[in-house]
């Protein structure tokens, strides 16, 4: 019961970070095609932070597999 | 008809596709949790793999150089007349609006909407799209109404003696 909450409390959380993942990825294709480029460069930091955070998770999953 | 696989202790699963797009309801498997989160992750990756696409073309844009060109002479147009000519390559058709005696704008052509031809209208003191009635500021190019969002991108000058002439744009031109 408790690895299903927890589960259920990883998908939401990995839900959230890919939306945040979704903006972040839009505006700075927006900027991009506005011809300011100055965005790019965090927009990649940003997007790489929020992709490391949501492949740590899924380590996380990986781990309650195997152990139980 | 689902193929057993042994490797995967005997049970009963086949190729992944068939096991999720059974022809039999019964036979269908779900999604789960873990799959899910592993699709998500994925889908995590291939975003940041688009902002890093993003970086590497704004790195190799920002080392983009723009040509000298000769476009006009000063009083070849008149107060309120308009110029057409190409500018930075021979396919993107640019406007040199003569605002004052002594003020000259020019802009790209192409609308940043759907890249409809944009004209200037001397009545209004606009450049106007007349595919969705979109307007732009003679002044900076600035979206004034319609479904453009972004400004027009503008063909930056300098005047030597009677010539004027381009020296780069700011803006991204449209494709």
């Amino acid at each position: 019961m408790r690895r299903k909450t927890a589960l259920d409390g990883i998908a939401a959380l990995v839900v959230l970070l890919l939306i945040v993942q979704v903006w972040v990825l839009s505006a700075t294709l927006d900027a991009f095609l506005a011809g300011h480029h100055d965005a790019a460069l965090p927009g990649a930091i940003t997007s790489g932070i929020l992709f490391a955070a949501t492949a740590g998770l899924y380590w996380f999953v990986h781990r309650i597999n195997r152990a139980g | 008809m689902i193929q057993l696989d042994e490797k995967k202790g005997g049970t009963r699963r086949g190729q992944l596709w068939q096991d999720e797009f059974s022809v039999f309801m019964e036979r269908e498997r779900f999604v789960g949790r873990r799959q899910l989160i592993k699709f998500l992750t994925l889908t995590s990756l291939g975003m940041f793999a688009g902002n890093v696409w993003i970086l590497i073309r704004s790195w190799l844009h920002r080392d983009q150089t723009y040509p000298r060109l000769e476009i006009a002479r000063a009083g070849e147009i008149p107060v309120g007349g308009v110029k057409l000519f190409r500018y930075p390559a021979a396919n993107d058709q640019c406007l040199l609006i003569r605002t004052g005696e002594d003020d000259y704008v020019a802009y790209s052509q192409k609308c940043t909407h759907l890249s409809c031809a944009v004209y200037y209208s001397r009545e209004d003191n606009q450049l106007i799209c007349p595919c969705h009635n979109g307007r732009f500021s003679i002044r900076d190019g600035a979206v004034i109404q319609g479904p453009p969002t972004r400004a027009l991108p503008h063909v930056v000058m300098e005047r030597q003696g009677q010539e004027l002439i381009a020296i780069g744009m700011s803006g991204k031109l449209e494709g």
